[in-house]
């Protein structure tokens, strides 16, 4: 074939359509944004309800973790994001999808070899790079504020 | 005996013959523009079974049962099975097929295992040793998300140029003795691999479009024959991207167009638009049963004189693909004619 890698890397580009940028954009800032409003709404109503505001930020975070294990049993979570994109995937609803899934999916291999073995499998590098930048960002902070 | 004919090409003398075949699918595929023309259709994707494995492994089982009725033939009469799958270490056609009790050969082609199944069936056929085989394949959505992409409930987005995996699956027996209206293979040519050096598992038709283009450019150089001679060049499963770029290379390199006789089975078997699949369907159960219910059906019934049927394989592995290797392209042939055609 005379087309060379780098030819055909170009034709491939131009064949490809362009997701519609942004459509999608706008679409994950309102849903971002209605899932932030939704948080920040249950934290006020916890402290108007005499929960100390800390407790309040706990129980809003743990409210949308089970808000979004209920909605991907159901099967509903993956449509929504579909649309959604990144407006479901940044906020801690992505990750409780990405936890929630593969531990159901993987069901069908038994809840030691499966759910339990493979229920990190999409968010344990998360895990991995946040702990890790969290001790780096925490060694850094006492470095720093050691003297006072 | 096989004759070869230029390069790569082969002339089955003793033109055996697809004597039945069956396509199965599920319910996005009966959904579809093929719609009621599979054999079998299950509008649940689970067959009632507790995994997706073995949910895929009996849609191939429902598929070689149904081309075995069909044909009239017990199990016991088919001399070998060529069998393969989307799935590691070919999980569907070895559960699906183990309790039939036929020699089996298993493949891996990924989405071109039915056309290289047919041309092993084929070969065997013409070596004289075999009166009957059977080429069967099957793929289904949930088990390649699940081995390829990500669990089923997980939130992402597919691209644009991301293919659907079709639930369905193919089966055919080729026979010696069959009725003179049956199809015949006519000629077959085992694929070479290219890359051309795509590493977007999620842009599957760019990585196989220039396998099919040599396969396609080879065999008509092989046969001194041109689109025009063929009723249908059936490609699968290149999808959107895959057909234009296939179309694009064909003319930039040969000055062939391509685009009056070529279709796609990505393309035919889902409404893209409406079905919401992007570009188009893949997996080794879209070209099977498209070929399987459709096809062979038109060329039993005469609308069909000659089709050469050129499908298509993405041949990476999920580890390949996690260290960063291209995506090698494979594409085979097999030239099928009508019962009745020269």
């Amino acid at each position: 074939m005379s087309v060379s890698k780098g030819e055909y890397a170009a034709m491939a580009k131009r064949a490809a359509p362009a997701s519609p940028l942004l459509r999608d954009c706008l679409k994950a800032f309102l849903v971002g944004g209605a899932v932030c409003c939704l948080a920040q709404g249950l934290t006020e109503t916890l402290v108007a309800l005499r929960v100390g505001r800390e407790d309040a930020k706990l129980l809003a975070l743990m409210a949308l973790i089970v808000l979004t294990a209920i909605l991907t049993a159901a099967g509903v979570f993956d449509r929504l994001a579909k649309h959604a994109g990144a407006g479901l995937a940044v906020p801690i609803t992505g990750f409780a999808n990405s936890v929630v899934s593969p531990a159901l999916e993987c069901k069908s291999e038994g809840y030691i070899l499966g759910t339990a073995a493979q229920m990190f499998s999409i968010a344990g590098p998360v895990l991995v790079f946040g702990c890790s930048a969290a001790s780096v960002y925490g060694l850094i902070y006492y470095l720093l504020t050691r003297g006072g | 005996m096989a004759k070869r004919l230029g390069e790569r090409t082969l002339l089955l003398e003793t033109r055996p013959r697809i004597l039945a075949s069956a396509g199965v699918a599920g319910k996005r595929e009966a959904d579809g523009p093929l719609g009621q023309r599979f054999d079998r259709i299950f509008d649940d994707t689970t067959l009632g079974e507790g995994s997706w494995e073995k949910a895929e492994s009996k849609l191939l089982l429902a598929a070689a049962q149904c081309a075995l009725e069909k044909a009239g033939l017990q199990p016991e009469a088919i001399q070998a099975v060529f069998a393969g799958d989307l799935q590691s270490q070919c999980t569907a056609s070895v559960f699906g097929l183990r309790g039939l009790n036929i020699p089996y050969c298993g493949i891996f082609g990924a989405c071109s295992t039915m056309a290289e199944g047919l041309l092993l069936a084929a070969l065997a056929m013409e070596s004289g040793g075999f009166s009957a085989a059977m080429a069967a394949t099957s793929s289904h959505f949930c088990t390649a998300e699940r081995q390829f992409r990500h669990p089923l409930e997980y939130g992402g987005q597919r691209t644009p140029t991301a293919q659907w995996t079709v639930t369905g699956a193919g089966a055919a027996i080729l026979a010696r003795e069959a009725d003179p209206a049956a199809p015949y293979i006519d000629k077959v040519q085992i694929g070479t691999m290219v890359d051309l050096g795509v590493t977007d598992a999620g842009n599957m038709g760019a990585a196989m479009a220039p396998a099919a283009k040599k396969t396609i450019a080879d065999f008509l150089r092989d046969t001194n024959t041109a689109p025009q001679d063929y009723d249908l060049i059936l490609t699968g499963d290149l999808g959107r991207i895959g057909t234009d770029l296939l179309r694009e290379l064909m003319q930039r390199e040969d000055g062939v167009d391509l685009s009056e006789k070529q279709h796609d089975c990505g393309l035919l078997i889902f409404d893209r638009e409406a079905q919401d699949v992007h570009a188009g369907g893949s997996g080794c159960g879209c070209s099977a049963s498209v070929l399987c219910c459709d096809i062979i059906r038109c060329l039993r019934e005469g609308s069909l004189k000659n089709v050469l049927f050129v499908a298509t394989g993405a041949l990476m592995s999920t580890t390949t693909f996690k260290q960063g290797e291209s995506i090698p392209g494979i594409a085979h042939a097999v030239l099928l004619k009508g019962g009745g055609a020269e």
